[in-house]
């Protein structure tokens, strides 16, 4: 089987992030996605921490410490930014103002349900952040994962069994070696990343990927 | 009127044991370094903090863990990069913690500010953390009851402040700072620079009936 490098996987996810729309990307991987977005498209970033208008990474010695994105990194403000309090943030969120969110997770369903926040472990403090409020309100849920974990054990599975983030909220999954709809019958197959077969791919998923 | 306070000793001197404390801030940006470090002077214990991490290296929140002042978290995102004393605190059992998602913890900070008595949210419905909580269905979707969170003391940063405790920011360092200003009893703004003049009622962000003292703290940490 062939996967697809971290940068190669922003790319792809970016091609399907239209014009126009408003989006928020999750902490860690999902954020380079923004790097990857087709020239002529102009796509507006919220930030939880307070910013719609996230612009490019400022050049070395041009960084403010009190302009950051929720991934900690230091930004700038795009051309017509503005910047908000957390209250106001979570209504853009909540409200259903964000067309589009791209998540990490550590585990997918077949009927949309996520895991993201914690594990089973007691020792592994949890952390929830703005993820639960993503989730319910932003109405495209686009997840952006490795297929299967480090040991090999599937993530893409018939129910999770870590605690979830939210119920029935995901539209698409992008792993390193497919993309897959989220449908009323479960998984659907939109297309497997090159130099992979269906058969392949299937072998390392729990759920059915119907085609 | 005057709310200038002269000095962060003074500002956090009224700060008792047990005192349930917002404080302000997301990752390094927005937090009251000044006033967190004159409260860990002061040596006030017990305390319960309501923010959203719970601080990173030696800095911040992290200095009060390391010095064993906090007996609560309410927090949304107490595990970030660096969060070394924390995670300590936490795997010794020594802090209690109750992780809120960060969208309801605004909220129940902007309810108690805003005198509502509790408010229906989708967030976290069917999950761990509605567990316990009162749930409605409302047109086919499911709401978790959650309740206002009050605060007897709010420490905040700010960029600019004036007398009256008019306060405006910079950046994305607002964040938690204007609501928390409003739920608390006593809000305490450390400030870059106090404004002789009076700040522009345009660009007013938080009004000063919701700040008690405004301190000058001019390092941007």
């Amino acid at each position: 089987m062939k996967s697809l490098s971290d940068s190669e996987l922003a790319a792809r996810v970016a091609q399907d992030i239209p014009d126009g729309s408003y989006v928020n990307l999750g902490i860690g991987k999902p954020t380079h996605v923004s790097g990857f977005v087709p020239e002529g498209r102009e796509v507006i970033y919220h930030s939880e921490n307070g910013i719609i208008g996230v612009g490019p990474t400022p050049a070395e010695g041009e960084e403010d410490v009190e302009l950051i994105d929720a991934s900690k990194r230091y930004i700038t403000a795009a051309p017509g930014a503005a910047y908000f309090e957390h209250a106001d943030s979570f209504a853009m969120m909540r409200g259903g103002h964000i067309d589009i969110a791209v998540l990490g997770a550590y585990q997918v369903a077949e009927n949309g349900d996520i895991a993201n926040w914690a594990t089973l472990d007691d020792k592994f403090p949890p952390a929830v952040g703005g993820a639960m409020d993503l989730v319910v309100g932003v109405p495209t849920i686009l997840v952006m994962m490795k297929h299967v974990n480090r040991d090999g054990s599937p993530k893409l599975l018939r129910s999770c069994s870590y605690p979830l983030t939210g119920l029935q909220v995901v539209s698409r999954v992008y792993t390193d070696l497919a993309v897959l709809d989220v449908t009323p019958d479960g998984f659907r197959l939109i297309e497997l990343m090159p130099g992979n077969t269906l058969d392949e791919v299937q072998a390392v998923t729990e759920a059915t990927i119907h085609t | 009127m005057d709310k200038r306070i002269l000095d962060l000793a003074t500002a956090v001197a009224r700060i008792h044991d047990g005192a349930q404390i917002m404080i302000g801030g997301f990752g390094s940006s927005g937090i009251p370094f000044g006033l967190i470090d004159a409260l860990l002077d002061h040596g006030a214990r017990e305390l319960t903090v309501i923010a959203n991490n719970a601080g990173a290296q030696e800095t911040g929140i992290a200095k009060l863990l390391k010095e064993e002042r906090i007996a609560k978290v309410i927090c949304s995102y107490p595990r970030s990069p660096g969060s070394i004393w924390f995670e300590r605190r936490y795997e010794a059992g020594e802090i209690e913690l109750e992780v809120v998602p960060q969208g309801t913890l605004a909220e129940r900070i902007r309810a108690a500010g805003a005198g509502i008595g509790g408010f229906l949210t989708p967030t976290a419905y069917g999950t761990l953390l509605a567990e316990g909580k009162e749930t409605r269905v409302i047109d086919g979707r499911g709401y978790v009851m959650e309740m206002p969170l009050h605060a007897d003391f709010a420490l905040l940063r700010a960029d600019r402040g004036d007398k009256w405790g008019n306060l405006c920011f910079h950046g994305t360092a607002r964040n938690f700072n204007p609501v928390m200003a409003s739920a608390a009893k006593y809000s305490i703004a450390e400030v870059r620079e106090i404004s002789d003049a009076p700040l522009d009622p345009e660009l007013v962000v938080t009004p000063g009936i919701f700040v008690q003292g405004v301190v000058e703290y001019g390092v941007r940490p």
